[in-house]
């Protein structure tokens, strides 16, 4: 039973808040990062505060006036959006505390405009998280695509205003598609609420209606969520500072779009009616390519952060493989690996921008004795790269596992054919980073740099990351209770119908 | 004088156009202030009018206690207050904000710029809350004849660009006048709820429904509906800064709501496809005015074109004519108007800096004027929760409802050709460039005008469920 609260709506109040006194206090270092810092601790607190109801069934609702009449602007934290919320807030936090170290040691320009768009990008994505139904979804998505323009461009180079065109481009292009697949929705059911299990009045629709209505919501979540063929503006929104790559390129922002996607398959259309349209196995290609081109991409590049990006596009579809399969296992599987790809890819990004501090190195060809000199910055980077590739007792290798097990029991042999290879190219994208980090200086590859390890504001939130990396992977359930959510999303959809 | 509300905001702004001159020739400078408290009080009239419309019904009012159909009648229910107090106030705002540039010589002396923008003005409002097909023509004259006037007052280039404006609207308000005739020779009268009821027993007439084209004809030339928005372009490319910023917002959205009230009472009744033209016209325009946009450099022409594409959403809307995409036409009437108003200032403001109208790097010198920019921007890109997101829903809503997925598609499209012309605008205006030229922000009223319509811009999408549900929604064709 939802229970009427003020609970979500607090849960959007620190980062809106933050965003206005950030531009306020412009003037103010100090007071403007302890805002941000502040804001991300309260939203954590908040939504924390929600995961018990959420799990109890009895998610905390609040709805507002009106977006157009009978559809109300509403949110209601239920497992599925809380997970997402509490992992994008969490990290947040961390990343807050990165990045205030970060831009102070290279000096960035326009602070301000830096941290007040980073508060308003954390406000839509757990707007995102916590949409009760399609148009507030809808609207919480557009905002997330605009606010994270300036973070694309920031750098103002002409480089990273061609990364931001292609950027909008895609994103306005795909929230279009969305757009139509909600107003098309609404005619359809005359309702744009989430039910769990499916919107019931969709399914009297033809199937070639269906296959069409699939297709833009798959579009539009899909720029965001990077699947092939729409992947293209990851690689090139590297040109952002890393922090922003951290947290909004490989959690905040990408992961907006899988949960769309969940949402979609969950919520709207429901796992049971796709199965019977068939449209499941079209899902589990569309993923399976994507799982494999992302890894097979990543293989040659040179700079570390476009090669992140790959492997993020290949693991996000990691994701959209359990959500497409839909059986509960595979489900809760997709729901966990979404978390644990957020710390572990956290934690690579970090160490990539630490590594950009410290030694002033972006090449992987020149990181020959980087580690020799960033011991812990390294030595984490080795460890989120075995737990990403799905070594237990890592993070990745519970959820990999629920993903193989789900896959296979529903007899998606292809799907459990990508897992595998994906997992063989991932250790063969990382391994080499690892060995030449770690090899004598003074080679002729290049030398590593100099000085040691980053400031202490960058190491620490790369060591917590890794950490917590490792705890999900031994304790699943025993950090933030992440897996009971992922269950309770994943039976809540198996139970709708 | 509860009972005089519905036609207080014309008489006001009659007063005030004819006080300005008598009072310029003693004290030139009270004409800006006369000016926009004049304006402020036709807003704050027509706002009550449209409030006690909502609560207690239409308000009908016989002038000169001549009662209907031989007297003039004026009439405010929640679609022609809502658009009297939409044109009423962002003219306010605008003839405010413009005060800085006309003051240095942007646009024809105080007094007179002053005394034919109330003159538009009352036209406009006349137009809205007549409810008597002559009397809009009359209305129809009085601010086509002071808008050529203004656009004309620059000289140069602007005088030819009057000269087509004069030539068109002229065969604009002709096709009105026709039209007018023949509904008058059809049912023998001239007051619009009468022909209304008079037309359903000669729908098969074809004087009605000659009637019927014609005057859709010469509204949608008024309107700058493509393919007849020729004069458009270059009026607002060519008219000096402040008369553009006054003109663009309001100027089209008159004609547009005598089109949407004459398609759902009289022309809808005609036996010809009138509304299908008018919502199919729409469609094209939506993409000619997208594409032409996309490719100016100049940004002014740029926002004239986008006005074109921005007119064919409305059209689209009165076209389809079932509740939804009427609604969402009269609602994108309002964005449009805030939209367009912050952007013409906005780059009006620009070009008062020494920049021309190719603006660039503004974002640091200029950075309130610049976020309400791209706010107004932001809502023509249709993003929620700016006002035009919406609109744009609406409309497309009703072209679902009413089995057009073509139409919804076009309007898509449109979108995206919105997003293309304005981050080329913005993109330049917010990000690009580090070159610091040290030019500060701009004046305080227009900075104080740019705040209000950014602010309203999104006040209106935050808000557009109850305006839908309780202003337009009681005077819709059924609204489920």
């Amino acid at each position: 039973m939802d229970a009427p609260s003020l609970l979500p709506a607090l849960a959007l109040a620190p980062s809106a808040a933050a965003a206005i006194l950030i531009v306020a206090l412009r003037r103010r270092p100090a007071a403007r990062d302890a805002v941000s810092v502040a804001a991300a601790l309260a939203q954590t607190a908040v939504v924390a505060a929600m995961a018990p109801p959420a799990l109890r069934g009895a998610p905390p609702v609040w709805a507002a006036i009106d977006l157009v009449p009978g559809v109300p602007l509403m949110l209601r934290a239920d497992a599925l959006g809380v997970l997402f919320a509490l992992v994008a807030s969490a990290l947040w936090v961390l990343t807050t505390i990165y990045s205030i170290g970060y831009v102070r040691a290279l000096r960035e320009p326009s602070q301000t405009r830096y941290f007040a768009a980073f508060a308003l990008c954390l406000l839509a994505t757990v707007g995102i998280a916590l949409s009760a139904n399609l148009l507030t979804f809808f609207c919480f998505f557009e905002v997330l695509t605009v606010a994270t323009y300036p973070l694309v461009v920031h750098a103002g180079t002409p480089e990273a205003t061609r990364a931001g065109r292609v950027y909008l481009a895609y994103t306005l292009g795909g929230g279009t598609a969305l757009l139509a697949a909600v107003v098309w929705t609404h005619a359809l059911a005359g309702t744009l609420d989430f039910v769990p299990g499916g919107i019931a009045a969709l399914a009297a629709a033809g199937p070639g209606t269906l296959w069409a209505l699939l297709a833009l919501f798959v579009i539009g979540c899909g720029v965001k969520a990077a699947i092939v063929p729409l992947h293209t503006w990851l690689p090139l929104a590297m040109i952002a500072p890393t922090p922003v790559s951290a947290l909004l390129h490989a959690v905040a922002v990408v992961k907006a779009g899988v949960f769309g996607l969940a949402r979609v398959v969950g919520h709207v259309f429901g796992p049971a009616p796709l199965h019977a349209l068939g449209a499941d196995t079209a899902l589990v290609w569309i993923a399976v390519a994507t799982i494999v081109g992302g890894s097979l991409a990543a293989l040659p590049q040179d700079n570390l952060k476009r090669l992140l990006a790959f492997s993020t596009v290949s693991q996000l579809s990691y994701v959209v493989l359990g959500l497409a399969v839909g059986a509960p296992q595979a489900f809760a599987g997709a729901l966990l690996h979404l978390a644990s790809h957020a710390l572990l890819k956290i934690t690579l990004f970090f160490c990539a921008g630490a590594i950009h501090v410290a030694a002033h190195v972006d090449a992987i060809s020149a990181m020959r004795g980087v580690g020799r000199r960033m011991p812990l910055t390294m030595g984490a980077f080795a460890v989120a790269a075995a737990m990403l590739a799905g070594l237990p007792p890592g993070a990745a290798f519970a959820s990999k596992w629920q993903l193989l097990g789900g896959a296979a029991s529903a007899g998606a042999w292809a799907g459990v054919a990508a897992l595998l290879a994906s997992t063989v190219l991932t250790i063969a994208y990382f391994a080499p980073i690892v060995v030449r980090a770690f090899a004598p200086d003074g080679g002729e590859d290049g030398d590593g740099g100099h000085g040691g390890e980053a400031p202490a504001s960058l190491v620490v939130p790369l060591l917590l990351t890794a950490a917590a990396g490792v705890a999900l992977g031994l304790a699943p359930d025993g950090l933030a209770r992440i897996e009971s959510l992922a269950r309770a999303a994943a039976h809540a959809v198996g139970a709708g119908r | 004088m509860r009972q005089h509300l519905p036609i207080l905001p014309v008489v006001v702004t009659l007063g005030g156009a004819l006080l300005i001159p008598i009072v310029a020739l003693g004290a030139r400078r009270v004409a800006a202030p006369l000016a926009c408290v004049t304006a402020g009080l036709a807003a704050v009239t027509a706002a009550l009018a449209l409030a006690d419309a909502v609560a207690s019904g239409p308000l009908r009012y016989a002038v000169g206690g001549w009662a209907s159909p031989w007297g003039i009648e004026v009439v405010v229910d929640g679609l022609s207050g809502f658009v009297a107090v939409a044109i009423a106030s962002v003219a306010t705002v605008v003839l405010t904000a413009s005060g800085p540039a006309v003051r240095a010589g942007y646009g024809p002396a105080g007094p007179l710029f002053y005394t034919l923008a109330l003159l538009v003005l009352l036209g406009l409002l006349g137009m809205v809350v007549s409810g008597d097909l002559f009397n809009v023509f009359v209305f129809l004259e009085v601010s086509s004849i002071a808008s050529y006037a203004l656009v004309a007052s620059a000289g140069g280039r602007a005088l030819a660009a009057a000269f087509r404006y004069v030539v068109l609207g002229t065969v604009g308000a002709s096709f009105y006048l026709l039209g007018v005739g023949f509904l008058y020779a059809a049912t023998g009268t001239l007051n619009m709820a009468d022909v209304a009821r008079l037309a359903a027993g000669v729908s098969a007439s074809p004087l009605l429904a000659g009637g019927a084209v014609f005057v859709a004809v010469g509204l949608a030339i008024k309107m700058g509906l493509f393919p007849l928005h020729a004069w458009l372009p270059d009026a607002y490319t060519h008219a000096p800064a402040p008369v553009v910023s006054f003109l663009a917002p309001v100027a089209t959205k008159a004609a547009a709501y005598v089109l949407a009230r004459s398609l759902l009472q009289v022309i809808g009744q005609a036996d010809v496809p009138v509304a299908a033209a008018v919502a199919w016209a729409g469609g094209a325009a939506v993409l000619f005015g997208g594409v032409m946009a996309a490719r100016q450099t100049d940004a002014r022409r740029l926002l004239a074109y986008s006005s074109v594409s921005q007119v064919g959403y409305i059209a689209v809307g009165l076209g389809l004519g079932n509740a939804p995409g009427v609604a969402g036409a009269y609602l994108h009437i309002l964005n449009h108007a805030l939209m367009k108003a912050a952007l013409f200032v906005a780059v009006g403001a620009v070009a008062a800096r020494g920049g021309g109208v190719a603006v660039g790097a503004l974002g640091r010198e200029m950075p309130v004027t610049a976020a309400c920019a791209v706010v107004a921007a932001l809502s023509m890109v249709g993003v929620p929760p700016a006002g035009g997101f919406f609109s744009k829903w609406y409309l497309l809503e009703g072209s679902l409802a009413a089995g057009e997925p073509v139409l919804a598609a076009v309007l898509l499209a449109g979108s995206l050709l919105g997003a293309v012309y304005m981050y080329r605008l913005t993109e330049r205006v917010w990000f690009a460039g580090a070159e610091r030229r040290e030019r500060g922000e701009a004046p305080a009223p227009v900075v104080a005008g740019l705040v209000v319509l950014a602010v309203a811009s999104v006040a209106v999408g935050v808000a557009s469920a109850p305006i839908v549900a309780r202003v337009l929604g009681p005077a819709l064709p059924a609204l489920d």
